[in-house]
């Protein structure tokens, strides 16, 4: 017998009235893989992250996630899924192990304390524990995010703009810890980000998306020798500017 | 987990996250305390002299206290279910709440208990200034206060939830409508004086709400020494309703958020 797949999108549409914010999108995620959404601002990325947590009503097709119709049985699937994007904020004025704790009981985290501990040391966020996070840095924010993306281990990690605001040096260490937990806990990630560097380091897949609709996807480095590029960058200039394949 | 320990705990958890807001800024608790104290030493002073200036007053000392105590309990519902929503979206927190298993009816279930304790810290510090200052307990009218109370703050989470789903449909721009949306009915409320003073018009209005028979009650009370369960019953009945309506609103104008994205952009 053949697991689910972590998701399966099929035909996936948003509209807004006239505005097709996402067109009949379809793909497929299979656990311990990390499939990253790629296009310029208004693309689609963070309406497809919305979708696929349910914070987003689709005008047509179907999602699965983690072997749940998510329209029908949201509630089964949001436990164990989790996300982070720098533009969604926790609660300014609790401290960081407030907001753990209290997404750790949204999410029925056993061991919650353990759990923050452990995320504290990981994602080197011990010494911001007790400050509220509306006086963290842009960075310590980011991090502080994704402890709480992670406080229920998820299955599957929806993440946008990971590294956004961080330094490159942290942006680096981040990364390497996301690519240990994926491979560790064999979760799948969806990525959405600007970061090519970051794309091509940490995604397995990459779907291109370009006014709601794909443009292309495939793998990195298989994106590249097709467009006859040196990076992803440079596909992704290509993709943004209209340019076919050469 | 079983759904109803599933549900206890996520609602004991935004509870736990109220809290914490509440415990982490003193002039919070002490502004909960503020208006409702200032409204008292003002209701009490004037209730002083007309119970010596009017001998319609004099029979029934206390009454305007009461008045102002109860009402408060309304206000102060309304908004400890309104306001501590809008938290949620000064801090652009929705997103992250919704994406959680937090059901939108479990987040009305924790406003409705962190209203009772906002309530209880606002109103019954007045209560017991009232007792102090001017030897008026208002706890002597025993299980008919748990009725009284009861009424008004449902009738206040009923307003609170409507409130929310506007704000939740227009966003911040329409917070102001948490001030001005128990003033509006205050007139018809019949909190100061019987319905029947009222307009034949409004009096229809009035009897529609709950808060009216609360009143009506509280004055059969004060001025005749006797319990007349009738209109709180109705005030109970109408509640159920009003609650039933708020609720209905509040999660409809979530399904609405869904439907147009606005869960992950509202905010300041």
């Amino acid at each position: 017998m053949t697991a689910e797949p972590a998701i399966a999108v099929h035909g996936l549409s948003k509209h807004y009235g006239p505005v097709a914010a996402v067109e009949s999108l379809s793909f497929t995620l299979e656990s311990g893989r990390v499939l990253g959404l790629l296009g310029g601002n208004g693309a689609g990325k963070t309406t497809t992250l919305a979708m696929l947590m349910g914070l987003l009503l689709p005008s047509g097709g179907s999602i699965r996630v983690l072997g749940e119709d998510l329209l029908h049985h949201r509630y089964r699937v949001l436990e164990r899924i989790n996300f982070s994007s720098p533009y969604v904020d926790l609660p300014h004025r609790l401290t960081v192990y407030q907001n753990l704790r209290v997404y750790g009981g949204l999410y029925g985290v056993r061991g919650v304390r353990a759990r923050i501990e452990e995320l504290a040391r990981d994602l080197d966020l011990v010494d911001l524990l007790g400050r509220p996070y509306g006086r963290l840095s842009a960075g310590q924010r980011t991090r502080a995010s994704l402890a709480k993306a992670l406080i229920n281990s998820p299955r599957l990690l929806l993440l946008d703009e990971p590294t956004a605001s961080l330094d490159p040096d942290t942006a680096d260490r981040l990364r390497g810890y996301l690519r240990d937990y994926q491979k560790t806990s064999g979760a799948a990630v969806v990525l959405a980000s600007h970061n090519m560097l970051e794309v091509e380091r940490l995604c397995d897949d990459v779907i291109m998306l370009r006014q709601g609709r794909v443009f292309d996807r495939g793998a990195p480095a298989a994106l590249v020798s097709q467009y006859g590029r040196d990076t992803l960058e440079e596909v992704f200039l290509d993709m943004a500017r209209g340019r076919a394949p050469s | 987990m079983s759904g109803l320990s599933g549900s206890a705990r996520r609602i004991a958890a935004m509870i736990e996250r109220y809290v914490y807001l509440l415990k982490g800024s003193w002039p919070r608790v002490v502004e909960l305390a503020y208006w409702p104290t200032m409204q008292m030493v003002l209701w009490g002073f004037l209730s002083e002299y007309l119970t010596h200036h009017s001998p319609f007053l004099a029979q029934a000392p206390g009454v305007l206290l009461a008045a102002v105590l109860l009402w408060d309990v309304m206000f102060r519902g309304q908004l400890g279910v309104s306001v501590v929503f809008f938290e949620e979206l000064y801090s652009r927190n929705l997103g992250h709440l919704f994406a959680s298993p937090l059901r939108a009816y479990e987040l009305g279930g924790a406003l409705f208990v962190i209203s009772l304790l906002r309530t209880l810290i606002g109103s019954g510090m007045a209560a017991v200034f009232a007792f102090w200052f001017y030897h008026f307990p208002i706890w002597r009218l025993g299980l008919l206060l748990v009725a009284f109370f009861l009424n008004l703050i449902v009738m206040g989470w009923a307003i609170g939830l409507v409130v929310a789903g506007l704000v939740l449909r227009y966003g911040l721009g329409a917070e102001n409508l948490a001030w001005a949306a128990v003033f509006a009915i205050a007139p018809v409320s019949g909190i100061y004086y019987p319905v029947r003073v009222l307009p034949q018009g409004l009096q229809i209005v009035a009897h529609a709400l709950p808060a009216a028979y609360v009143f009506t009650a509280m004055r059969a009370f004060f001025f005749r020494h006797t319990l007349t369960l009738g209109p709180l019953a109705v005030a109970a009945a109408l509640n159920v309703v009003y609650l039933s309506l708020g609720l209905v609103v509040f999660l409809r104008t979530f399904h609405n958020a869904r439907l147009h994205g606005r869960l992950l952009n509202l905010g300041e």
